[in-house]
């Protein structure tokens, strides 16, 4: 008995790390059924959505459910924990020790400084705007814009928590940006350098993610990350339109 | 100009690479990915094809090397294919359309907002049909073996 509540809670960790940090649906619920197939259950369900996973063990056994709040990419931590699913599958791992490397992967600080992450997101902004069909003059004022875009988006979420209107305000101060820098003559086309600048905010990730989970079947999955897609893309239209209206 | 693009994808795609916090080790496969499949995009463009065929074949492109990469390191194929799929993604019509449709203009809202949701169908339509057709090798492979 010990050792069934220790898979299921096994089972469920995995599940909710991997979702929280960014791995697609189907890969949630294929990890999650396989660890439970290696140890001989082959009647494990598990139904995988992006706010929470229900997962059960056997048909008479009680379900269980993980709640999932906050979402973040951290491809790092997908590969950790798939890492350890692969140990567990090919019989390497017990589940005491998979249960606390988890722990351990899901505790352990980022790979990269938040200064690393600002440099790339300072850099990426400005690339994107070539990408875009910009020329080299709206480099600098798409890596300025982009840059303290990041830094107002994650200090903001910090402070309130609520992401929506975290980034409704880095958007507001990209769009101040740029403006401010093109009105001093700096950058040729304004709307190049915003373009550009506002892609680390781009929910691009997840509005293909929910493309993806729609036509594979898993529609509460689709429908929710293209909710989330929707309002983000909301907050950063609003908080440049607003910006627009103003210069 | 072609190597402008070459060098501002593969940056533009590591960079986003160390955003998502792919592994160290994986960054320069994620730039090289990406390089790759905008490359491929922006040459069909300039060709005059229509960007939805364009972004279609480009995330195909992606993720059969995705996979390749995946198998090769035994690591997650996401790794790969998130840091190259970033910048075909519509985040720009995205924000296009936001735009127009804050600023009133519903009907140029409406024609952008359906081009986004045409490419990031094409985007997903190239990742999952790399995966049937690697599923179909994989089957081949595997019924090859069983016949010898």
């Amino acid at each position: 008995m010990e050792r069934t509540e220790d898979l299921i809670e096994l089972c469920l960790l995995i599940g909710k790390m991997m979702m929280q940090n960014g791995a697609e649906t189907y890969r949630v619920e294929d990890t999650m059924t396989r660890i439970a197939q290696s140890f001989g259950r082959d009647e494990a369900q598990s139904y995988v959505t992006p706010t929470g996973i229900v997962f059960t063990i056997s048909p008479g056994a009680p379900a269980k459910l993980v709640r999932i709040s906050d979402r973040a990419t951290n491809l790092e931590k997908v590969k950790l924990a798939n890492n350890v699913s692969r140990n567990i599958t090919s019989g390497d791992m017990s589940i005491q020790e998979a249960y606390k490397e988890l722990r351990k992967i899901e505790t352990s600080p980022t790979d990269y400084s938040m200064l690393m992450q600002i440099i790339a997101a300072t850099l990426a902004s400005g690339f994107f705007s070539i990408m875009f069909q910009g020329s080299w003059y709206d480099f600098l004022p798409a890596c300025i814009a982009g840059g303290l875009g990041f830094i107002a988006l994650i200090n903001f979420i910090r402070l309130f928590e609520i992401k929506f209107v975290a980034e409704f305000i880095a958007s507001l101060m990209i769009g101040f940006t740029a403006f401010f820098l093109f009105s001093l003559g700096i950058g040729e086309e304004v709307d190049k350098v915003v373009v550009g600048s506002v892609m680390p905010l781009v929910p691009g990730l997840l509005i293909t993610n929910a493309v993806r989970d729609l036509m594979a079947g898993h529609l509460i999955s689709g429908l929710a990350k293209g909710a989330e897609a929707f309002l983000t893309a909301f907050a950063i239209g609003a908080g440049i339109a607003v910006m627009f209206a103003l210069f | 100009m072609l190597i402008e693009h070459i060098i501002a994808s593969f940056f533009a795609s590591a960079a986003f690479g160390i955003i998502f916090q792919a592994p160290r080790n994986t960054l320069i496969k994620c730039g090289l990915v990406g390089m790759i499949g905008w490359v491929i995009y922006i040459s069909l463009v300039w060709e005059e094809v229509d960007s939805v065929p364009a972004t279609l074949i480009a995330s195909f492109v992606i993720a059969m090397v995705s996979q390749m990469l995946a198998r090769m390191y035994k690591t997650p194929m996401i790794v790969f294919s998130v840091a190259g799929i970033i910048p075909l993604v519509p985040g720009s019509l995205a924000y296009d359309a936001m735009r127009s449709f804050v600023q009133n203009d519903y009907s140029l809202a409406i024609s952008i907002a359906a081009k986004a949701f045409m490419i990031s169908g094409a985007i997903a339509f190239g990742l999952v049909f790399s995966e049937v057709i690697n599923q179909i090798l994989k089957k081949m492979r595997r019924t090859k073996a069983q016949v010898r």
